[in-house]
């Protein structure tokens, strides 16, 4: 088992990114705060073995003494060493701010781990205790911890911890609610690990990274209570630390600025450290930082695009939309990853366009150019898209914006995500036409009743004053489908309209749009990855592969005859509906038997 | 005639209501039918139906409310956890997602000898046994070390039914396992399901919204609405000439790939809507 991890990490290690630590000490930030917390560390360690003094040892002839000679950085007003006391103290605030991160670790990730998993009363009760926590003033309770267990600073900064573990408590928690939700975490319950196995498989790699970035945050949290504690008078007066010597230096600032200064200094730089540390820590796990490299090598389709298969059978007649050569690109690396590398498509007015393709083909990136809603960092880098006569590539958005809406309208696939759920269906319908449209209000109204009429929903009026989650996929569809027409669009454009539906749901809005189509007289492209949908409502199809257009032609003579290779093979792995062969030595007669049902 | 592997008898499945003293939801409202060894039996419906609830049923991670589900003799519907975990070993699961079924950061190795951990199994065995079952789904060997994020979603789900392979299981519960795969890709994948039926004799609770493909991978079919089977019999009546009205419509709405033949069903299919409107508007005078 061992073995096997063990190669895999490296396999993985090699491959993938680098290490964590050889990506912080990379980051402008890691790499600085580093060293610096690395210096401190050495010397919180080292420290009691090499300072020259006894921390606490007292003497009246180095009482504010003068830094140099033996007392490097002077004394203090009780004449104790400043250096050993600050080399010391370095042990004992580190070890302050470890215990805090300890203690909250191990308190906050176990407690977020068991109520995420199990939900219930745990999850009360993790609840409840966190609310006490975050309304309790610390301070205050540490305060009144001192009077009862004495002025131990370990005490104090367990307690802290304990105060400090809902941070990790919270984070832990949201993960794991969110990871026990994966299938991969039922596929293990039936791979039959147990609960134990499947938090130490799969869960504890979930919460791994938050529990790290909120490290470097708790440390410097617990440091910086333990000085303002300190620096109250409220520590050990046995155990320097750091805000002890600032406390002391504070009450004497007049005689010696001296004494506040070390301490300060150490206690700044440290937290300073820390919190760069953190933020080094949040760019490199969470991938924030901006590596937005423009690309450095110019564009360059780097094959030649094969011309389209076509059938030949295009009616005459003016073309609606003619796309040629289209080259869509994505800056990736250095250079660029061509998503779409020509081809030609033209779609006739009151034709119903087809565009096919499997995942990856580039049919929704062809769509998106025409509409010009390219994800960020697309670019079409050539060719030509001609809507009615005029070229669409190279205009502006607001050029585009008086085409997109009245004369080129889009229906998405997630009818769900495409609906704003904090307004009304009958808002979101009417606020186009009065905005686009400059329709008035009462006008806009009765438009949009007539339209959701249109489309086939039962009773408008409920569906124009209901909220998107009142309405079943099927029904939002349809009122998309009425958006979208509302400004009796020349061209439809539809990405993959019926993907999200039931057949029986997706026969009946195939049906609609069908209807609306031949109603209003308008072109649609209809991009799909259902051979079913094309046979069903286009009039003419256009395969796409890897982001080149192969073929072309009437639906009928694609389908009867398919010429490119591509075509044919996706034909070939349409399941044919060859029924199984009956189970041998089994009479295959299935019952509907009365007993089973009613 | 073959003992049946799995019987399914009257099963109800009921999930809390949410809210005060709302009603619990019945996903599955008294499902019967049963799995023959080395049987494939296709559930078909649309989206909530209960079609997953009842593999997840099977499985133990959705409760049992009614009815019994009995295993080569044994009542499974409400096993000791101890039961559970080793029922793990003869039922198994391939589910629909192969992008969230598996952990992003296990490698493909570590996915596939989790269940073996538990039956401690040597890392020898384990080792020898990965490469077998990389070799049973059609992958390279070296893909016990990589990663899923490296592989493509044609290839995670043939991890994903290495998987559940791993202990030779004689039951798997199929849930929409190759709904989310491109078309050329789920021809493939289906003939892994067939291949390795006809190799090992495992039967599967077939799990598919796709009449199409559920009328190529099973024996028999069961037909499910709102939570009910409405048909049941054999795979290949059922699905070219059902019985009830809801499967009927239910294959007439799915759209055939060929444009002459789908203009056909589609004036079959308005035909029917007229006939079935017609039908409950007199079923209501009556």
């Amino acid at each position: 088992m061992t073995t096997t991890r063990s190669s895999a990490t490296r396999a993985g290690a090699r491959k993938g990114r680098p290490g964590l630590l050889r990506r912080l000490l990379r980051h402008p930030l890691g790499g600085v705060s580093m060293v610096v917390l690395a210096v401190v560390v050495l010397v919180g360690a080292l420290g009691p073995f090499i300072a020259p003094f006894d921390p606490t040892e007292t003497s009246l002839q180095t009482i504010f003494a003068e830094p140099g000679g033996d007392h490097l950085l002077g004394g203090d007003s009780a004449g104790r060493d400043i250096l050993s006391r600050l080399l010391v103290a370095t042990a004992f605030s580190l070890a302050g701010g470890l215990l805090v991160m300890a203690i909250a670790v191990a308190v906050g990730v176990s407690a977020g781990l068991v109520a995420g998993y199990y939900g219930g009363v745990i999850d009360a009760t993790g609840a409840w205790f966190t609310a006490l926590t975050m309304s309790l003033p610390s301070i205050i309770v540490l305060i009144a911890a001192r009077s009862v267990m004495g002025p131990s600073m370990w005490w104090t900064m367990a307690i802290f911890g304990l105060f400090i573990s809902p941070v990790y408590y919270r984070v832990v928690y949201t993960s794991v609610r969110a990871v026990r939700n994966e299938l991969y975490v039922d596929a293990a319950r039936t791979s039959g690990l147990g609960d134990v196995r499947i938090i130490g498989r799969h869960v504890l790699l979930a919460v791994r990274a938050p529990v790290i970035l909120l490290m470097a945050g708790v440390i410097a949290a617990g440091i910086g209570m333990q000085a303002g504690f300190d620096f109250l008078g409220l520590g050990d007066p046995t155990t320097p630390t750091w805000g002890q010597m600032l406390n002391e230096g504070f009450y004497n600032i007049n005689r010696s600025s001296n004494l506040v200064l070390w301490p300060a200094l150490a206690l700044g730089i440290t937290t300073v450290a820390l919190t760069l540390l953190g933020t080094a820590l949040r760019d490199e796990l969470e991938g924030t930082t901006d590596k937005r490299h423009s690309a450095a090598q110019p564009w360059v389709l780097e094959e030649d695009v094969p011309a389209v298969m076509d059938h030949g059978d295009e009616p005459a007649g003016e073309a609606l939309l003619t796309v040629r050569d289209l080259a869509v690109a994505y800056p990736a690396g250095t250079g660029y990853a061509t998503v779409v590398k020509g081809g030609r498509l033209s779609v006739r007015r009151g034709e119903t366009h087809g565009l096919i393709g499997e995942s990856g083909s580039g049919k929704t990136q062809t769509a998106f150019s025409i509409l010009g809603l390219l994800p960020k960092g697309g670019k079409v880098m050539a060719g030509s898209i001609v809507f009615d006569g005029e070229e669409l590539v190279g205009r502006t958005d607001a050029q585009l914006n008086a085409l997109r809406g009245s004369r080129i309208a889009y229906v998405p696939q997630e009818p769900m995500s495409n609906l704003d759920p904090s307004f009304t269906v009958g808002h979101q319908l009417t606020e186009p036409l009065v905005k686009v449209l400059g329709m008035k209000k009462a006008e806009a109204r009765e438009r949009a009743l007539s339209l959701l009429a249109r489309v086939g929903i039962p009773e408008p009026q409920r569906a124009f004053d209901s909220y998107p989650h009142q309405l079943s996929g099927g029904m939002a569809q349809r009122v998309l489908i009425a958006g979208a027409v509302a400004s009796h669009p020349d061209l439809l454009i539809a990405d993959e309209p019926t993907t999200a539906l039931d057949v029986t749901v997706q026969a009946e809005v195939l049906d609609l749009l069908r209807d609306i189509q031949e109603e209003l007289g308008m072109a649609v492209l209809i991009v799909t990855h259902n051979f079913g949908v094309v046979a069903d409502i286009c009039d003419r199809v256009t395969v796409m592969q890897k982001g080149v257009m192969v073929e072309t032609g009437a639906t009928r003579a694609v389908f009867e005859s398919p010429r490119h290779e591509y075509t044919r093979a996706l034909f070939a792995a349409i399941p044919q509906g060859a029924p199984r062969a009956p189970l041998p030595g089994v009479s295959s007669a299935g019952s509907l038997g009365a007993g089973a049902l009613r | 005639m073959h003992e049946p592997l799995l019987t399914v008898d009257a099963l109800e499945v009921e999930y809390p209501g949410r809210g005060f003293r709302a009603l619990p939801f019945r996903a599955v409202k008294g499902v019967s039918f049963d799995i023959r060894p080395g049987e494939t039996v296709g559930l078909v419906g649309e989206s909530g139906s209960g079609k997953t609830t009842i593999g997840r049923a099977l499985l133990g991670l959705a409760p049992v409310s009614a009815g019994t589900l009995t295993f080569r003799g044994e009542d499974i519907s409400h096993p000791t956890k101890q039961r559970r975990r080793e029922l793990t070993r003869d039922i198994q699961v391939v589910y629909q997602d192969p992008y969230s079924s598996l952990n992003p950061s296990l490698t493909i190795g570590d996915s596939l000898t989790e269940p073996m951990i538990v039956r401690k199994i040597s890392t020898k065995e384990a080792g020898a046994r990965v490469r077998e079952l990389l070799d049973m789904v059609a992958l390279p060997a070296d893909a016990a070390d990589r990663y899923p994020r490296e592989f493509s979603g044609g290839q995670r789900q043939r991890v994903a039914i290495a998987r559940a392979l791993a202990l030779d299981p004689t039951l798997i519960v199929c849930d929409e396992p190759v709904s989310a795969l491109d078309l050329s890709t789920q021809a493939r994948v289906l003939e892994l399901f067939l291949e390795i039926q006809e190799r090992t004799g495992v039967a599967y609770l077939f799990i598919s919204h796709d009449l199409a493909v559920v009328r190529e991978m099973s024996h028999r079919v069961a037909v499910l609405h709102h939570g009910e089977i409405v048909e049941w019999g054999d795979g290949d009546t059922v699905t070219s000439a059902p019985e009830h009205p809801y499967t009927q419509r239910l294959l007439l709405a799915s759209p055939v790939p060929d444009p002459a033949a789908q203009e056909q069903r589609r004036a079959d299919r308005l035909r029917l809507k007229e006939i079935q409107a017609q039908q409950d508007l007199q079923a209501g005078a009556a």
